[in-house]
């Protein structure tokens, strides 16, 4: 009768009679006046196997996807081994909801415990909750942690966190009526922390490496924002990073969070990502979401649990620390399967290849007559690249060539006309570089002109 | 019977051995070579596993779990129908994969003209002027449209407004997101026949009135049929109307909650739209709004220009901004789409009364063997009570619930909503044979004979899952000093397989 229910015209008037409704059209029919009327502009069902070549075609049209790339600025094209989506999307654990029964649900338990466990090894922090929606609501999460801390509603963030990040920090700042405090870039490419924008402040938020790629002096800032009585909360938007540098925690971090789209997740079009956060004991009951703890069976074996669960919305309702519900436990379980996989020493290699990659890519288009590299400060797999014609118009005039060339600035940083964000994963040949170097070669004389 | 075996799946970092499993780059030297080691980490304390390792673990850990494709799951409010595996394959194409969310929009014509579908087709179907597809999940689509409403008020010269109605069979999301605006949350009765108490409502309204929040069906699984009263009461003292979409699998096609009177509602693409739950996320939240309130939608959204093509719309300056860092939970947006274009109306529709058929077939199956407290019938979904049968034998709603995972059937939602003691709720989904609700009815009714004769037999149940019931007390014990949330290394080593 329809699409994947199984119904035969024979059972549904069996169950009809059971019921004793006249017809399926009685039973389900609502209050007068609120039948559906009006036509709806939908097209009409499509046989699946129409839709799946309608689909292909809607994914093939979608040039960009194919292209040469150095765009990252929040979402990172790496190696994802096809290990990750063949064991993570099994139905076990594609199909299954929240983890509540636990008697029936170890699997993804016992997942979540190991995500918990991996954030909190590749932090340095105490404990970890079982994810967050992305990145920017992770950082909300994080500041509504520090308020709760402190009682403190002013929020210091760096100019150098995420745009989008902030961006969604003011859409709930704006609603939740919390102050926020831009703090300025120098010209290395890293935070200004003065003593008087810390003034009276619940935490610094503070981002490495930062949106221009640099690495960020965090120890400094956080010792700063903790003379001010505030916390200081360390934001990762590529968690490569992680792998290779000094820990949130070793810097002095209150608070960690950020995006781990990088470990084995699709860029796909923005979504769905992995959001983390990470703190250390004396905060533990402001995390917001879900927590699993390991227990006892009743014969003794060891069982996972959602836990502290007095924390949440289905039990504390208005008093809950977080409204969140739902989260992102399937692209945790990737990133735990990408972990696994990869292990200590892939991770590591991964990031030195980056390393390599990115300065390389620095090399090659900083040898041509005109660019440079716009901030001395080191950085990871992504750096900013002063261009000599506008960075937009480069970056148009290559999407023509089939190439991203990287994200220019100005999108997000008014005045930085002639700035280029680009990024070298190890996904980036080095021929995909000197092609890139080549075309940039040819193109921009003539740009300069046009 | 299935035997689990005592000491379980050995946790990620008690396997492995370091060096194994290293092979996905070329040697591009240490990281020392590119950055100053001040700036480093001393070590990365991680596991080296082999895939046939990781293989293994992972094969083993699902066999730990209960699924739909593996198990009947009639978790009320949950909708836990078949995930079709269309859906899947749609979302794994690499021009979705691999398309950047910075890629310009000529380059991405087809994620875009596929956004722009889904925003129009939202709004048809549940009678809103306009959709934003960003909010990630349910909960997050609520603190979106509470943000909206906050900001209307404001422009509108009425920030005073700041009591949101939820009525007390709501889900928990709806009083905590109010309250992450600062509204103050007041509860609002249910009647005998378990419906929002109009009268209580209209007693509360007044002018600091800002949110009236309803689930509709609501969770008892029951039609709110004063609902256009409500409304009306509620635009009458100047509040607006939010509609929680997590029932909206029982009015797809047959109503909308627009001609409703409804100004803000958010979907489950999770639910309703056969996106799998995943085991806790990623699900898709997209929040609809009437035409007074659409302006404040999360921005971007994705816009038709004259030439025909799509662009993401970044100019709508009352729209309160984005609400997470990208567009929108892409890939579960794909495959909502692929069930929308394969059903059509007509079989969302179809899907809704079907929906409804199976739970009033079970309901009406159940009548004498747990108490129904609702006369009416139901829609999607329904409440029964253990209560009587606790009285007479000690036996409760939690003993049933374990019982039937014996038997594997994921239990019901339990206790929820509070308004019922001892409550099951069973939502059974329209993807469901009869033969599996029959099967469900006789495991069930097994139970309940079982728990008269012999009550404290159902007190050890379950016996045949991987654990049997679990001590949450000692977690939460633990967890409050934060112990027991991870792994922790032996103290002699301080890291996974002993480097």
């Amino acid at each position: 009768m329809s699409g994947y229910a199984p119904h035969t015209e024979r059972d549904i008037q069996a169950m009809l009679e059971v019921i004793g409704a006249p017809s399926l059209e009685a039973l389900s029919s609502v209050p007068d006046g609120l039948e559906l009327r009006a036509h709806l502009d939908l097209p009409p069902p499509m046989p699946e196997s129409q839709a799946f070549a309608h689909l292909r075609r809607l994914a093939e049209a979608n040039q960009a996807a194919r292209m040469t790339s150095f765009l990252g600025a929040g979402a990172y094209r790496h190696y994802r081994p096809p290990a990750v989506s063949w064991f993570a999307t099994r139905s076990e654990f594609l199909t299954a909801y929240t983890p509540y029964q636990a008697e029936a649900s170890q699997g993804t338990l016992q997942a979540i415990y190991e995500w918990q466990t991996y954030i909190s090894l590749l932090t340095g922090m105490d404990v970890s909750n079982a994810s967050l929606y992305d990145g920017a609501t992770a950082l909300v999460e994080g500041v509504i942690m520090a308020l709760h801390a402190t009682g403190k509603r002013r929020v210091a963030v760096s100019l150098g966190v995420h745009p989008m990040y902030r961006a969604v920090l003011a859409t709930y700042a704006a609603g939740m009526g919390l102050e926020v405090r831009e703090l300025p870039m120098d010209e290395r490419g890293l935070t200004v922390c003065e003593e008087q924008a810390l003034d009276g402040v619940s935490c610094l938020a503070i981002q490495s490496p930062n949106f221009f790629g640099c690495i960020e002096d965090v120890p400094t800032a956080a010792r700063a924002v903790h003379a001010a009585g505030g916390l200081c909360i360390a934001v990762t938007a590529e968690a490569l990073a992680l792998a290779v540098l000094q820990t949130p925690r070793e810097a002095g971090a209150d608070i960690a969070l950020g995006e781990a789209q990088s470990f084995g997740l699709p860029v796909g079009y923005g979504g769905p990502y992995v959001g983390f956060i990470a703190t250390t004991r004396e905060h533990v009951r402001r995390l917001p979401g879900r927590l699993v703890g390991e227990t006892r069976d009743v014969d003794g074996r060891r069982a996972f649990v959602l836990t502290l669960q007095g924390r949440e919305q289905h039990i504390r309702r208005e008093l809950a620390t977080s409204n969140i519900c739902t989260n992102q436990a399937l692209c945790a379980l990737m990133a735990t399967v990408y972990l696994a996989t990869v292990g200590s020493h892939g991770l590591q290699a991964i990031a030195a290849t980056n390393l390599e990659r990115a300065r390389r890519l620095r090399d090659a288009l900083c040898a041509l007559e005109g660019f440079s590299q716009t901030f001395a400060a080191p950085f990871f797999n992504e750096v900013c690249i002063r261009t000599p014609v506008a960075a937009e118009r480069l970056a148009a005039r290559f999407y023509e060539k089939g190439i991203l060339a990287g994200l220019p600035l100005s999108r997000f940083y008014p005045g930085r006309d002639n700035d280029l964000l680009v990024c070298a994963t190890e996904l980036t040949s080095p021929e995909d570089i000197a092609r890139f170097a080549r075309a940039v070669a040819a193109e921009v004389p003539h740009a300069a002109v046009a | 019977m299935r035997q689990w075996p005592k000491e379980g799946v050995p946790l990620l970092f008690e396997q492995g051995a370091p060096g194994r499993g290293s092979r996905f780059v070329e040697d591009a030297g240490r990281p020392e070579d590119f950055l100053d080691p001040a700036l480093l980490r001393r070590r990365l304390p991680l596991p080296d596993l082999a895939e046939p390792e990781v293989a293994r673990h992972f094969t083993r850990l699902s066999q730990r779990n209960f699924s739909v494709d593996g198990n009947f799951y009639p978790l009320g409010s949950c909708t836990m129908k078949y995930n079709p595996k269309l859906n899947e394959a749609a979302a794994a194409y690499e021009g979705f994969t691999e398309l950047h969310p910075f890629a310009p929009d000529a380059g991405a014509q087809g994620a875009l003209h596929l956004l722009w579908d889904m925003q129009r087709w939202l709004s048809e179907l549940f009678g809103m002027a306009e959709f934003s597809l960003m909010p990630a999940a349910g909960a997050h689509g609520e603190i979106t449209a509470m943000l909206m409403a906050k900001k209307y008020f404001a422009q509108i010269g009425q920030p005073e407004r700041h009591v949101c109605l939820v009525p007390d069979t709501a889900h928990g999301t709806n009083p905590a997101s109010a309250a992450m605006v600062g509204y103050r949350v007041v509860a609002i009765p249910s009647t005998r026949r378990g419906r929002t108490d109009v009268g209580a409502l209209r007693a509360r309204l007044d002018g600091a009135t800002a949110v009236c929040m309803m689930t509709n069906p609501n969770t008892l699984g029951l039609f709110e049929d004063d609902i256009v009263d409500i409304t009306r009461a509620v635009h009458d003292a100047g509040g607006l109307m939010y509609y929680d979409g997590a029932n909206a699998n029982a009015i797809v096609g047959l109503t909308r909650p627009g001609d409703m009177g409804f100004d803000l509602l958010h979907l489950n693409l999770h639910k309703t739209f056969s996106v799998p739950h995943g085991g806790g996320g990623p699900g898709s939240g997209p929040v609809g709004a009437s035409e007074r309130l659409a302006r404040y939608l999360p921005q971007p959204l994705v816009t038709r220009r004259g030439d025909g093509g799509f662009a993401l719309e970044w100019d709508r300056p009352d729209s309160i901004g984005p609400v997470r860092a990208f567009w929108s939970h892409f890939l579960a947006i794909v495959r909502a789409y692929a069930y929308i274009i394969v059903h059509g109306v007509e079989g969302l529709q179809a899907n809704s009364r079907l929906a409804v058929l199976n739970a009033n077939y079970v309901r009406a199956r159940l009548k004498g063997v747990l108490s129904v407290p609702y006369e009416d019938l139901c829609r999607h979904e329904f409440v029964c009570s253990a209560e009587d049968l606790k009285r007479a034998t000690g036996v409760r709603a939690l003993d049933l619930a374990k019982g039937l995972l014996d038997a594997g059937i994921h239990a019901p939602t339990m206790y929820w909503p509070h308004v019922v003691p001892e409550c099951l709720m069973i939502e059974p989904t329209e993807t469901e044979t009869k033969e599996t609700l029959d099967e469900f009815v006789r495991v069930l009714s097994s139970l309940v004979a079982r728990a008269r004769e012999d009550p404290s037999a159902l007190a050890a149940l379950p016996l045949h899952t991987p654990v049997r019931r679990v001590d949450e007390a000692q977690a939460g014990r633990l967890a409050n000093k934060g112990i027991g949330l991870r792994w922790e290394p032996p103290a002699a080593d301080a890291s996974p397989n002993g480097t």
